[in-house]
């Protein structure tokens, strides 16, 4: 492994990499604003405010992805987890609503953990399953209709308003940035995880509980998407069919982006947060220049596959 | 013999569990429905099948090698999108693509049998080509199937939104009566066999359409592919990657060749759809659906996600299984809105069934591997 | 000496072979050959070389110097594929069978009879039939999947899959320690045959008194070098040992204590374990190295498994100071103080790719965290005192281990489990593939660790080790303990003679009797 060669340990690598490229995009998006419309919208704090609002709810499903991810599984869950978090806490309403919300997440995750680790069920194929059931109890509870049930005071005051300025669904986004960075760098659960990421054998036979840890990361995983869901629903003021569906490959592009290998063990979250800003910037500067949806999903598709062979590939198999 | 039987049964139980299934739930249902047994019924069913077995077979292959292929709903899709061009029938068609305002023209198609015919091998060419581009990003890349897959996945969405951003095109008429019928539909509208009056074609004439595609694809391109020294590597490979490196396999032609393959039979699946709907229709949420289910129907089919076991022809039934239970939702008045909830457990409880050699174990070190 | 002899009629030859694994020496100069329609035994202990020979031979590895020449041809062979073709193959001792395929499949993998371009499936099993007959095991049907049969029968596969390469030159390496008698019976018909149509024979075992039955010349090997090459009857089995063993101790081991009768730490009852364990009882008081000894595959390995709560399904007794325990999990085994330092450190025993300071503490998290927080001042001391008390060279702790040399990746697992003061060390055979140095310094942390009360149980394939080590040895022969030796009669002879079930051959076994 010769990836010292910049000097720079294989973590940070991507990290910066993914860091550049933002600056690319920046500048990029300012000169097509400035040689079309003769202004640089995506330098005002205003409006980089704006789209980092919106991307606070990829933000926190990114972080509860990354969680999984870190353990070398997946959540396929994620979408209606976070719909029917949004749907639950709407439909409760009061001051339950929100805890209901992620009480839905709570469940979701200890149901994939119990699967998972217990089970032994592939990852990929068990949050598949749970993901339609949540699907189908949320068609069967709002009739396939729209919801017609709002979100509350709370929910909107927290991912809709502002406090100094800034929005407050930034804040929520920095508190769960604070605790995962706590968890993957202060705590033995974040050394567990690396440990389960790397080689589960070897932390199983340090005497690693390595099935709770397990089931505690996909817990987190579904708080976290049950969160986004209870924010977006207070982001529109109101919870809707489907509302989820955007946030799957694009939180686990994001982890993936920030250097985090999709076979565990390996990341750290500052570069989750780089890729989702990585990504909330790509679409910016791609609805400004009133790029169409096709155009849209081929750059999102090639970006993807050109910072992964930047980053280096993986090893080669040979006995 | 006898012991042979029993030990491929045994092999196969995944496979012939899906099979059981199937058979039972499709007679209940038929026993259920008013026209039950019925070439109508037969022939709706075959349409609404054809597509999802495809993809399920599509998704066995990669799977086999231990990759997934999150790209193949979007293959389908945009060679869905191609046919709504090439398929037309009425020739002359202009082609050309813009793109950031450049115009291409691509010259023009012809029209007629002639027309149709390489305007169906140059659809699935390009579903091909899409898998094998995956193969290659994935074998000379190094970048895990899931996520290059996912990538490129994202890229042919995006060709097919190019082509169609709003659902439209066109499919010769002829064609789409053809394929979606009864062999005797097809065999008027071809004008063959007396125009399908034959007294010899008669007893044959009820058969959809659909379900021969289906067995013609089968027994022509999977079989042999599966005989073949490739497609046995593929096998290896997912079964024991260093042995088969050790026993000197052609370990990345192995995976391209799988790959492209999946690539294939997604664009088969893309074509009947443009066909079936008469039109094309860049979808997003639809090609995800499917490539999940395609995913759901390799489980039912019995086939190990860790690569190495299985076969395309239980996928086939693991697809067909997961539609033959939306038509109970039809037959049997069940609110269609309780349907994924029943997909969902049904899901589930195969793969926890499955699942449960893990209490066997007696050396927990062996749950790691 | 008769090595010139040899090389006029020499089908094989080897001169000059050198080999090092990272620093490490496994072969040395090797003058090596053999002849066509001759049985050639490969002899010397756990470590001698000889799998590196083969390797070498069968083209797994390529040698650092020396040159190979076949059939009068000098050859260098790349790919086990190379070897194959030139009429080299090797049935290895780790099975190289794709265990989702069926045997028929497996026995034609490289090569399978075609028709129209497919594989033709009857010919492949017919083929596969007629070679499963030729080691007359009709009874393995061809449509089975390796997966499901049982490990003997993997091993008349693996047999029959090397036939069907139709071998100039076979190898087996330890090819019969899975089968059955009556199989081992049909593979020496077999290899007869194939001797008397003038196929090279190469065998390695550990079965003395297989390799007396069967070969008609053998070569010693030991510490990397070939020591001597004689014909059938030229030596007596108490040479042969003697040569195995050699005469140069090189090693130093610390000081045994004067023999006591410390309280036990661990005392078991009757444990066994799915016919791999059986009614196996044992003691280690505080402050005692116990070694456990005999053949590979003895159940050693599942012996330290099954105390460190990784097996299922274990019955019999556990007593560790004085209670009973019953540990379900390694985390179970860890609370009540056991430790173990597992087989292969690349894969069980260290996260590689993480850093020297997270494999540390990876054990001991609990001890050094305030609520959910590692108090990292307390880390970091704690890693520090580790190296420095080890010894660990490194750069910087926050290298990642897979940097570090195999003997201070080893000293880095041992480490780990100093940290969490277990009461009792279970060890792996630790000191495989480490260099003589770090080896004595692992010897002398032993000893440290047992002085300052710990109990020890210390699986080791090297018998030398282990005499030089341990208070006591507990032989292992399938599955159950056979003997312990203690004191005077740990010796080497001792040790090899019960392990290979021949006691007759030594003076002094017959009187060497405790239990």
């Amino acid at each position: 492994m010769t990836t010292a060669s910049l000097g720079l340990s294989r973590d940070d690598r991507p990290i910066l990499i993914a860091a550049l490229f933002i600056l690319v995009i920046l500048v990029a998006g300012t000169v097509y604003t400035f040689a079309r419309f003769g202004s640089a919208p995506l330098l005002s704090p205003t409006y980089l405010l704006q789209q980092l609002q919106i991307g606070a709810f990829l933000g926190i499903v990114a972080a509860g992805m990354m969680m999984v991810i870190l353990i070398a599984q997946i959540d396929l869950s994620v979408p209606w987890t976070l719909a029917a978090a949004a749907m639950m806490a709407t439909s409760i309403g009061g001051p339950l609503a929100i805890p209901v919300g992620l009480g839905v997440g709570l469940v979701v995750g200890l149901i994939n953990g119990i699967g998972v680790a217990y089970l032994r069920v592939p990852s990929m194929i068990f949050t598949l399953g749970v993901n339609a059931v949540m699907r189908g109890l949320m068609v069967a509870h709002t009739g396939g209709y729209a919801p017609q049930t709002a979100a509350t005071d709370l929910m909107r005051m927290l991912a809709g308003d502002r406090t100094l300025g800034i929005p407050n669904a930034l804040f929520v986004w920095a508190a769960v940035s604070v605790i995962v960075t706590i968890i993957l760098q202060r705590t033995a659960l974040g050394r567990y995880v690396y440990a389960i990421g790397n080689k589960e054998a070897a932390a199983y036979l340090a005497g690693v509980d390595t099935r709770r840890v397990t089931v505690i990361c996909f817990v987190l995983c579904g708080l976290a998407a049950a969160l986004a869901g209870v924010l977006l629903a207070g982001y529109s003021t109101k919870a809707y069919q489907g509302m989820g569906d955007a946030y799957l490959l694009p939180s686990i592009a994001a982890v993936v982006i920030g250097g985090t290998n999709i076979l565990g063990g390996r990341g750290r979250y500052l570069g989750t947060l780089i890729g989702v800003v990585l990504i909330v910037l790509l679409n910016s500067v791609l609805s400004i220049m009133d790029m169409p949806e096709a155009g849209r999903q081929v750059i999102y598709g090639l970006v993807i596959i050109f910072m992964l062979l930047v980053y280096g590939r993986g090893e080669r198999v040979t006995s | 013999m006898l012991d042979d039987i029993a030990i491929r049964v045994r092999q196969n139980i995944g496979i012939v569990t899906a099979v059981l299934l199937f058979t039972i739930l499709y007679l209940l249902y038929n026993l259920a429905h008013p026209k039950g047994f019925s070439s109508a019924v037969l022939v709706q069913n075959g349409d609404e099948i054809f597509a999802l077995a495809m993809l399920a077979m599509a998704q066995t292959v990669p799977v086999l090698a231990s990759g997934l292929d999150l790209s193949v709903g979007a293959v389908m899709t945009m060679v869905g999108c191609f046919a709504s061009y090439l398929l037309t029938g009425a020739g002359g068609t202009p082609l050309h693509l813009d793109i950031f305002g450049l115009h291409l023209g691509l010259g023009t198609f012809p029209g007629g049998v002639s027309g149709i015919l390489l305007g169906i091998v140059v659809c699935l060419a390009i579903g091909a080509l899409a898998g094998f581009i995956n193969g290659c990003i994935v074998v000379y890349g190094r970048i895990q199937p899931i996520i290059a897959t996912l990538a490129t996945g994202a890229v042919y969405i995006g060709i097919a939104l190019f082509l169609r951003p709003t659902p439209g095109g066109k499919i010769d008429e002829d064609l789409n009566w053809a394929l979606t019928n009864s062999l005797g539909d097809f065999a008027a509208t071809v004008h063959i066999f007396g125009d399908g009056a034959a007294a010899w074609f008669a007893p044959i004439a009820w058969i959809p359409v659909p379900f021969v595609l289906l067995i013609l694809i089968a027994l022509l391109v999977w079989v042999p592919f599966r005989r073949s020294v490739l497609g046995r590597a593929v096998y290896a490979v997912g079964s024991a990657e260093g042995a088969a490196y050790m026993s000197g396999l052609p370990i990345d032609r192995a995976k391209i060749a799988a790959f492209t393959l999946a690539g294939f039979f997604a664009g088969c699946g893309g074509l009947f759809l443009a066909i079936q709907t008469s039109s094309g229709n860049a979808d997003i949420p639809q090609a995800g659906a499917y490539t999940l289910n395609s995913i759901a129907s390799v489980v039912i089919g019995g086939t190990s996600l860790l690569g190495g076991t299985g076969s395309a022809i239980g996928s086939i039934f693991g697809a067909m299984v997961l539609r033959v239970i939306s038509f109970f939702f039809r037959i049997f008045d069940i609110a269609p809105l309780l349907q994924p909830l029943f997909e969902g457990l049904i899901l589930l409880g195969a793969v926890c069934i499955g699942a449960l050699g893990v209490l066997r174990v007696k050396n927990t070190l062996e749950l790691f591997r | 000496m008769s090595d010139a002899v040899l090389t006029r009629h020499a089908f094989l030859t080897l001169s000059g072979i050198s080999k090092r694994y990272a620093g490490v020496r496994a072969l040395e100069g090797v003058d090596f050959a053999c002849e066509r329609g001759k049985i050639h035994a490969v002899l010397g202990e756990n470590g001698a070389g000889k799998s590196t020979l083969i390797k070498i031979i069968s083209g797994v590895v390529q040698p650092d110097s020396g040159s190979m020449r076949l059939a009068g041809q000098d050859v260098s062979f790349a790919t086990p594929s190379a070897a194959n073709a030139a009429g080299v193959v090797c049935i290895f001792q780790e099975l190289s069978l794709m265990p989702d395929l069926s045997v028929a499949d497996n026995i034609s993998i490289s090569s399978p009879p075609r028709r129209f371009g497919l594989i033709d499936a009857r010919a492949q099993r017919r083929r596969a039939e007629q070679l499963l007959a030729e080691i007359g095991c009709e009874d393995v049907n061809p449509l089975m999947r390796v997966r499901d049969l049982p490990l003997s029968r993997r091993q008349v596969v693996e047999i029959a899959k090397a036939l069907g390469k139709k071998p100039q030159l076979l190898i087996l390496d330890e090819a019969t320690s899975a089968l059955t008698s009556a199989d081992v019976e049909k593979v020496y018909a077999m290899l007869a045959r194939l001797k008397a149509e003038g196929v090279a024979i190469l065998y390695i075992s550990h079965r003395m008194h297989e390799v007396e039955a069967l070969a008609d010349r053998a070569s010693v090997f030991r510490n990397g070098r070939h020591i001597e090459t004689f014909d059938k009857g030229k030596r007596s089995t108490a040479d042969i040992v003697q040569l195995m063993i050699g005469r140069d101790i090189a090693t130093q081991y610390p000081p045994k204590p004067p023999r006591g009768s410390p309280p036990p730490v661990l005392d078991i009852e009757n444990l066994s374990w799915d016919r791999r364990l059986d009614r196996i009882s044992l003691r280690v008081g505080a402050g005692e190295i116990v070694g456990l000894g005999g053949l590979d595959g003895q159940g050693q390995k599942s012996l330290l498994l099954a105390l460190f709560g990784v097996l299922r399904g274990v019955t019999g007794q556990i007593i560790v100071e004085g209670r009973e325990v019953r540990p379900g999990s390694p985390a179970a085994a860890k609370s009540v103080g056991i430790a173990l330092v597992p087989e292969d450190r690349k894969t069980e025993g260290l996260m590689l790719p993480m850093s020297i300071a997270d494999n540390l503490v990876i054990a001991s998290l609990d001890a050094i965290s305030t609520g959910p927080l590692v108090d990292r001042a307390r880390e970091s001391d704690m890693i520090k005192r580790a190296i420095a008390r080890l010894q660990i060279k490194i750069g910087a702790p926050g290298d990642a281990v897979s940097t570090l040399s195999g003997g201070n990746q080893q000293k880095v697992v041992l480490a780990k489990w100093l940290m969490t003061e277990p009461k009792l060390i279970l060890l792996n055979d630790p000191t495989r593939g480490i260099d003589v140095g770090t080896k004595q310094e692992l010897y002398r942390l032993m000893r440290e660790l047992a002085d300052q009360g710990a109990a020890i149980l210390f699986y080791s394939t090297d018998y030398d080790e282990l005499i030089g080590c341990c208070d006591r040895v507990a032989i292992m022969y399938d599955g159950r303990i056979v003997r312990e030796l203690e004191g005077d009669e740990l010796t080497e002879t001792n040790i090899i003679a019960s392990a290979l079930n021949i006691d007759a051959a030594t003076p002094d076994a017959a009187g060497a009797t405790h239990a």
